[in-house]
Parts: C-alpha cells; structure tokens; sequence
C-alpha cells in the first residue's frame, strides 16, 4: 500500500530529475546528466510497477482510489483539492506515460549527444512528464487543468528547444497560440460543469450526473453545451479540425519530443479528456457526433496531406493527427475502450515511427527530405526492420498492434450502438491511405536507388543506447495488441474487460438509448476485418506500384493531377487560408487600433497626462515652500483654526 | 469657588497671545517663549477640567506636557545657539534656506 498512500511520489520523481537537471546540470559532466534526467523517469517506471501490483491487490470496491493532500483553494462552495486519482483508465495511461516516456529518455541520451543545451533539453523532458502525470492522475478538473496547461508549456519549450532559429521558435509560438484558442473552451467548460454540479471532482460530478436524464438530439441543453466546450479543448490539444495546424510545424523541435509529446503522450491528452468525461458525454448525444465527426473528417483529411509530403516527420505528423482522428472518432461511437486501447498502441508504433525517424535523420546527418534518401535498407538495417514492423502495425497489418485497435473502432463505427456508416466509410478509406503514405514513407526512405551523394554523406547505424528502444517498442508494437484479443480470435477482450468500470455506465446507457439494437453475430466481425485487411493491403500495393514497381508512375499520376497534387502539397492552404482570415485581420487590428489609438492614444495618453499635471500642480505648490519659518507658523495656524471650526461646526 | 469658565476663558486668553507671539515675533527666543506660553494655556485647561470633572486623566496629561516641553526646550535651545552661532543674528527670515 506504500504507493498507493504516497502516489504524489510518481509524479515528484520526474519533477526532482527535472529541478536538479535544471539548477545543477549545466556544471555537471555529461554522465551525471544522464543518469538524474534519465533515472527519475526509470525510478517512476518503477514505482508504476509497484503501484500495479498494489492495484491489482484492492478489491473492487475502492476503486477508485482518490487521495486527497490538500486543499488548493476554497471560494464559497467552490473548493479545489490537490487529489490525485487511480483507476484503470489512470493505470493505462500511466502505463503508457511512464514506460514509453522512460524508453524515450534513453534513446534521447544517444540522439541529442551532440546538441547544444544538453541539460536544458532533459530537464524539459522530465518536467513534460511531471505535468503529464499529473493529467493523467488528477482527481478533479482543475488539477488536470494544470497539467494540461503544464504539458502545453513543455511542448512550448521543447519545440523551440533550437531558439536560434527563427521557424522553431515560430513553431513553439504557434503551438502555444493555436493550442490556447481551445483551451479556452476548456476553461469555461470547467466553469459552466461546476455551476452545474457545485463540485469539480470527478466522483461527484460523475455520481450527479448519473441521476440526469440523457439530453436528446433536438433539445440540447446545459450538459452539451458543457461537452462541446470540453471537446474544444480536445480539438486544440489533440490536434483536431481545424486546430490541428500546430502538430505539423511542431516538427522543428528535436525528434525524441516529436516522439514523446507530439505523438505518444500530450497529443492524446484530448482522448483521454473525452474518455474520462464519458459520462457526460454519453448523456450529451450532439456533443457525441460532434467527437465522432471531427475525428472521422480529421482521419481521412490528415491522411490525404500525409499522401504528399517530402518531409519524413512532416508525414508522421499528419500520420499523428489522423490516428487522433480515429482515437476521436472511437470515442464518438462510444466505443472508449477501443478508443484508449488505440491510444496505447499508437503510443507504441508511432513513437516507434519517429525514433526511427530520428534513427534515419541521425544516420543521414540531419536531413529530412525522403527524397534525398532512398536505399537505406541495408546501411541501417536494425532502423529498417524496426520501423517496418511498426509501419505494418499502423497501416493495420494482421496480428500487430494496430490491427486490434484500428479494427475495433472501425467495427464499433459500423456496428455499435451508436454506428454511423459515413463515418465508417470515412474511416475505412483513411485506413487506406494510412497504409498508402506510410509504405511509400518506408520505400522512399530505405528502398530503391540511394538519392544522395554517397561520398557527402556517410550513412552509420545508431548507436546501441538508441536501437534498444527502438527493439523494445517494435515488440510492444506486435504483442501490444494481444491484451485486447477479440473474443473471435479466441481471447477474452481482457482490456475492455478491464476498463469497463470505467466506461460500463456509458455502454449501459448507450444501450438504454438504442434498444432496438442487437449484438453483431461474429461472423459480421470476421467480414469486418477481413475488408479492413483487403483495405490495407491495397493501400500496401498502391504505395508499391507507385514508388518501387513502376517510380515513374508515381511522377506521371503526380503531373495527371497537378491541382489535386498541388493542394496536398500546400497542405489545403490551410495555414495560408488561417493567415488571410485570422492573422491578417487580427495583427491589422493590433497594429491600427490596439498600438495606434488604443495603446498610443488611451493608455499612453492617460499616463502621460497624468504625469503632467501632476507635474503642473507641483510646480504651483512648490511656492508655499518659502523657507519662511513665518510663513510656516502662519499655515499651521490657519490649519488649526481651519480644523478647530470644522469640528465646531460638525459638532452642532 | 472659581467657575470653570474663568479658567477656561484665562487659557483661551494665553493661548490666544501665544498664537499672536508666535506669528508676528521675530525672534527665535521670543518664538520659543510663545510656544511655552500655548503649552501652559493647555496645562491650564486640563487641570481645570481635571478639577471639575474629578478624573485624574487631565493632571497625567499635564505631567506630559511639562516633560516633553522640558525635552523640546534643550533641543529647541540648542539648535537656537547653532544658529546662532552661525548666523550671529537670532532673526527668523535670516534661516530661509530651505525652500523650493
């Protein structure tokens, strides 16, 4: 029971690596750096292993077990404590925060080697997961809210990490801005839930909710309006339509961040949010589409950029935001289980993918251009294999992690209670494309003919602090979907068994709502996959006609469909449309209204005045001054007099 | 026994004249001496009050007034002799240095 009394110490851990790392690493010798930043998180690792061990001895009752250590802050009835929470939805996520998180700091150690700022770069690192934890395990709104907004300044800081250049702290801005117009949502969706429940703690909103009638389609009151402004701050964290413009350009930050906040962790935050709040958004059937149709739209549109990108991370971020998209759209199907079991996966592969990443920019000394490489296959070839396995578990190849996941959401889109067959249709062509970009992400980059000077550049496999990770999470990318072996498959579905105190309510109240709907036979489930297999494995033989059997074919469909092409490139010209739209306007006001009249006129105006008239006034006073010790008695006396008649007078 | 107001309108009376010393008069002695002369008006006054209203408060009030005008004259003469010394006048409008 040590961990579960003293949970504080999961999160302590990573923020002592962080303070120390901060204060003392820039004298520290390199290896001293290295084992604070790298050791606090293996330290937290560990305590989440002991934690798991003392979860699994509670009985069923005290689950969950919230901790309360004080009161934050009290306001009339509102009243914030610093509760930490575990559930099995916290003990996922944990899960995934602390074990990826740990294999992230070591290859970190191999990667940024050679970067300036080295302990700078950890003790972000370390702080990122303070806050993460701290989402995850927070007991009540607010404290979450804290780790929201403390993963969004680690993100901040660790996309500008090169501040020098002027695009990576562009992007770290960007990220923060863009990031915050959800987070405004957010705040007054927290807001409007504690003028509805009088409580901020998720065990008493959720036990109140319980008693609240489900809101219908039609007449959508106070709990939508609730759900839709939490999911604002999903779509700004997770990177959503029409947030999502950050992730992309997040990419200039160093590729261990891309790989731990901008894909495995902070990005799902959103997911998390929304699973956590399932109660409330169960009741709230619009705020459920509105998920559900955000993340299917956002699945196939981040897919189709993904289609045409040149920059290695710049696919893998699209790849991001449309797995997000699928993690959404679970979660708008109801189907939450496979929505965080999705999470967890992806927090495997797509970690993978860009350590890999990372492992291929390393060996081709910092370039990105998947054009610029080709042909490394046998020059790195433990790089190669990993990512392989871990692009056959995104593109959803049989029997690897993403083929459960990816799978079981498609299947709830289709067939659940809550199942929409556009949204399944969108979802099911996004699944395409995915195997599509990310096969011509691998043939580009290690197949064909070698597309840069070879005597330039000289290819080297990663060192081996790097290629353990990358071993490690290429396993879990292939037996992480085992935990949520179908029943059809044989197993037991153990993970939506495991989470279903957590989201059983809702699937209650799911069926509640529908109840003319009846439970898919399995042989429905056995067609299900084998489409969604077909589907990938067209997208696996597009991808190879295009870029190995026939390369010229790829440049001839390129040129056939230079408008569609051309628009992928430009990414939709979102960020021009955004630019033209938003920034335009807003820094036209800024400059000519807010800087010229408000600022310079009011504000200036008003000091300055002020300053000048007092000014004024002094300048007449001063005369009373004389140095006249006589003048001097004469004003005390006239005061005196002055005082003595006022009273007098008050008196009567 | 001597009503109130006697005293009451005696006090006013010294006070008064100490008022018009301490406006009109040049001398820093002079000025000093008036400032005695407003202190005492009110010792007066408490003390009369003490008496007819039986309270002790007025004569402790009084006994703080006589030490802090005991403590004000060293100082107060003091600084008259170093103006003295230095000025070798004791007009008050020859010490107007301190102004605007």
């Amino acid at each position: 029971m040590f961990i579960l009394d003293h949970l504080w110490i999961i999160m302590a851990l990573p923020l002592a690596g962080s303070m120390l790392t901060l204060l003392a690493g820039r004298h520290w010798p390199k290896n001293l750096v290295n084992l604070s930043s790298v050791g606090f998180p293996v330290l937290a690792f560990l305590s989440y292993c002991e934690l798991l061990r003392e979860f699994f001895a509670l009985p069923a009752g005290s689950i969950p077990w919230i901790h309360s250590y004080f009161t934050w802050m009290t306001a009339g009835p509102f009243r914030v404590d610093f509760a930490l929470q575990v559930d099995q939805l916290t003990i996922v996520m944990l899960g995934v925060v602390t074990f990826v998180g740990m294999l992230i700091h070591i290859y970190s150690v191999g990667y940024m080697a050679h970067e300036e700022g080295y302990y700078r770069f950890f003790a972000e690192m370390n702080l990122f997961m303070f806050f993460m934890l701290t989402l995850v395990m927070a007991a009540n709104l607010v404290l979450m809210f804290v780790g929201w907004e403390g993963v969004g300044l680690c993100s901040y800081l660790l996309i500008s990490f090169f501040f020098t250049k002027k695009s990576a702290a562009d992007a770290g801005k960007k990220a923060f801005i863009t990031t915050r117009i959800g987070d405004f949502g957010f705040t007054i969706g927290i807001l409007m839930a504690f003028w509805l429940f009088r409580a901020i703690d998720y065990k008493t909103m959720f036990d109140k909710v319980a008693n609240m009638p489900p809101e219908g389609m039609q007449h959508w009151g106070v709990l939508t309006t609730i759900c839709l402004l939490l999911l604002a701050g999903a779509v700004g964290k997770s990177a959503q339509l029409p947030l999502y413009v950050w992730l992309p350009d997040a990419m200039e930050g160093p590729t261990p961040v891309s790989a731990l906040i901008h894909a495995a962790t902070m990005v799902t935050a959103g997911v998390y949010m929304v699973a956590r709040m399932n109660p409330l958004f169960s009741r709230a059937p619009v705020a459920m589409l509105a998920v559900a149709i955000i993340g299917a739209v956002t699945a196939l549109y981040a897919a189709t950029i993904g289609l045409a990108q040149s920059d290695i991370k710049k696919v893998l971020a699209y790849s991001t935001i449309s797995q997000l998209g699928y993690m959404f759209l679970a979660c708008g199907v109801g189907a939450y289980a496979a929505g965080i079991f999705h999470l967890m996966t992806h927090a495997f592969f797509k970690a993978l993918l860009f350590l890999c990443a990372g492992s291929v920019i390393h060996a081709m000394g910092g370039e990105q251009d998947m054009f610029k490489m080709g042909g490394l296959r046998k020059k790195i070839p433990w790089t190669y294999g990993t990512m392989l396995v871990a692009t056959l578990a995104i593109s959803g190849a049989p029997l690897f992690a993403g083929f459960f996941s990816k799978d079981e959401i498609l299947f709830d889109a289709y067939a659940g209670p809550d199942a929409n067959i556009v949204l399944y249709g969108l979802g099911i062509f996004a699944a395409l494309l995915t195997a599509c970009y990310m096969f011509r992400l691998i043939f580009l980059t290690f197949h064909g003919e070698p597309r840069f000077d070879e005597h330039h550049v000289h290819v080297h496999e990663s060192p081996k602090v790097m290629l353990t990770p990358l071993v490690i999470l290429a396993i879990l990318s292939v037996i992480g979907g085992w935990l949520a072996l179908p029943t059809y498959w044989g197993g037991k579905d153990y993970f939506k068994g495991f989470l279903d105190p957590v989201f059983g309510g809702s699937q209650q109240l799911a069926l509640q709502m529908h109840p003319s709907w009846q439970e898919p036979p399995h042989s429905l489930e056995l067609e299900m996959t084998a489409i969604a297999v077909t589907i990938a494995l067209i997208g696996f033989l597009l991808a190879l006609y295009l870029y190995i059997i026939k390369p010229a074919a790829a440049k001839k469909l390129a040129d056939g469909t230079r408008p569609i092409y051309k628009l992928l490139w430009n990414k939709y010209y979102v960020d021009e449309l955004y630019g033209a739209v938003i920034i335009k306007p807003l820094i036209w006001l800024s400059r000519n209204v807010l800087w010229k009249v408000i600022d310079v006129g009011l504000i200036d105006g008003t000091v300055n005045g002020l300053a000048f008239l007092s000014r004024g006034v002094g300048g007449g006073v001063r005369r009373i001054q004389s140095g006249n010790a006589r003048s001097y008695a004469t004003w005390v006396v006239v005061g005196a007099v002055a005082v003595t008649v006022f009273f007098v007078w008050m008196v009567r | 026994m001597v009503p109130i107001s006697y005293y009451i309108i005696l006090s006013g009376i010294l006070f008064g004249l100490g008022v018009i010393a301490f406006i009109f008069k040049r001398n820093i002695i002079t000025i000093f001496m008036s400032i005695e002369l407003m202190l005492n008006a009110v010792n007066l006054a408490f003390v009369a009050f003490s008496r007819e209203f039986n309270q002790l408060d007025g004569l402790v009030f009084v006994f703080f007034v006589i030490v802090v005008a005991a403590a004000e004259a060293a100082v107060g003469l003091a600084i008259v002799m170093v103006i003295a010394r230095n000025r070798k006048s004791l007009n008050v409008e020859d010490v107007n240095l301190l102004k605007f």
